[in-house]
């Protein structure tokens, strides 16, 4: 099977399972200071690393283009409360544009 | 004053349906964004239907559209959706579930209807109400809105002439932001992003954003000890 059609099917299962367990562990092993105060920064760190790595990386490269003004537009947008939806293409009109240009790969 | 029970049941409901429209909007980004990083149009809905979790499914196609493979964005996908397991856990006592329940409630089991829940957790009935107008409402308007995003993908040539690899990153950045509460967690967040930048020429795509996850750990029982 194709590897995209594994990782959709397979994350989604366990996507699931997760969200079932939550109705049936009994709350005694999950709500444990340490379990609770590590899966409280699992979002933070991972959503970190997913905006550097989609930001810099080619493959294994470090590259820096469009996307990273794109990504600081996307800071500005943000810090002017825009909504998600006005960040996310904003910051692909900002890149797009560039390109366009001819201003940066 | 005190608003009548049918009033407040009105005003969640037209909350609800303001939540998903909102959340909506933003599967349409989802759609143009799994389709321009290869994803079929079939493969994009059953994420939005299936996994069901703007973060993950974010993850899942960022991941392969960055070059990384089924491994990586299957655990990276299921480490952001830890999350949604511990709320089913916190509102076990509230919403009270039975029987074929259970299943319905575990999948809209998201950050908009848990918030929402929570919102109105002085009153048990208006909680499971606020929960499950919430948790329907982003499910159908997530779900119309990936199709069109996804249709609407499907004609463009180049993602990269219309600056889409671009957007992923400043999706991410958007679901980060409102998490970034306090001093601590920032830290966190730049360590998370610096560990990312170091490890991505040394491993396979999709290990760094994992690696990560050993940050939270350590911070994590730092945190726990500490208190």
């Amino acid at each position: 099977m194709e590897a995209r059609w594994v990782a959709v099917i397979a994350s989604s299962v366990i996507a699931f399972i997760l969200k079932f367990s939550g109705n049936v562990v009994p709350a005694r092993y999950l709500e444990q200071p340490k379990i609770k105060s590590i899966t409280s920064l699992v979002p933070i760190v991972m959503l970190s690393a997913l905006v550097v790595v989609q930001t810099f990386a080619v493959g294994q490269d470090l590259v820096i283009d469009a996307r990273l003004a794109g990504l600081v537009f996307a800071i500005i947008l943000l810090l002017i409360r825009a909504p998600f939806i006005v960040v996310v293409f904003g910051a692909a009109a900002c890149a797009a544009l560039l390109r366009y240009f001819g201003l940066t790969n | 004053m005190k608003i009548s029970p049918h009033a407040r049941r009105s005003t969640v409901t037209r909350n609800a349906i303001g939540v998903g429209l909102a959340t909506g909007v933003y599967g349409i980004s989802f759609g143009a964004l799994a389709v321009t990083s290869g994803f079929s149009f079939a493969q994009t809905q059953v994420l939005s239907l299936g996994l069901f979790s703007g973060a993950s499914q974010f993850a899942v196609v960022g991941i392969f559209g960055a070059g990384g493979g089924a491994i990586a964005a299957i655990a990276t996908s299921s480490l952001l959706g830890v999350r949604n397991g511990l709320y089913a856990l916190s509102l076990a006592s509230v919403l009270n579930l039975k029987g074929i329940k259970k299943i319905f409630a575990s999948q809209i089991t998201i950050d908009e209807s848990t918030a929402m829940a929570i919102a109105n957790n002085d009153d048990e009935e208006m909680s499971r109400w606020a929960f499950w107008a919430t948790g329907i409402s982003v499910f159908v308007f997530w779900n119309i809105a990936t199709a069109i995003g996804a249709f609407g993908a499907s004609f463009v040539a180049d993602p990269k002439s219309l600056g889409l690899d671009a957007a992923v990153g400043a999706a991410f950045l958007a679901l980060l932001w409102p998490r970034l509460i306090n001093k601590q967690i920032r830290i966190v967040g730049i360590l998370a992003g610096l560990l990312a930048i170091g490890l991505t020429p040394l491993v396979q795509p999709g290990i760094p954003v994992l690696a990560c996850v050993l940050i939270a750990i350590f911070m994590g029982l730092k945190n726990a000890s500490d208190k």
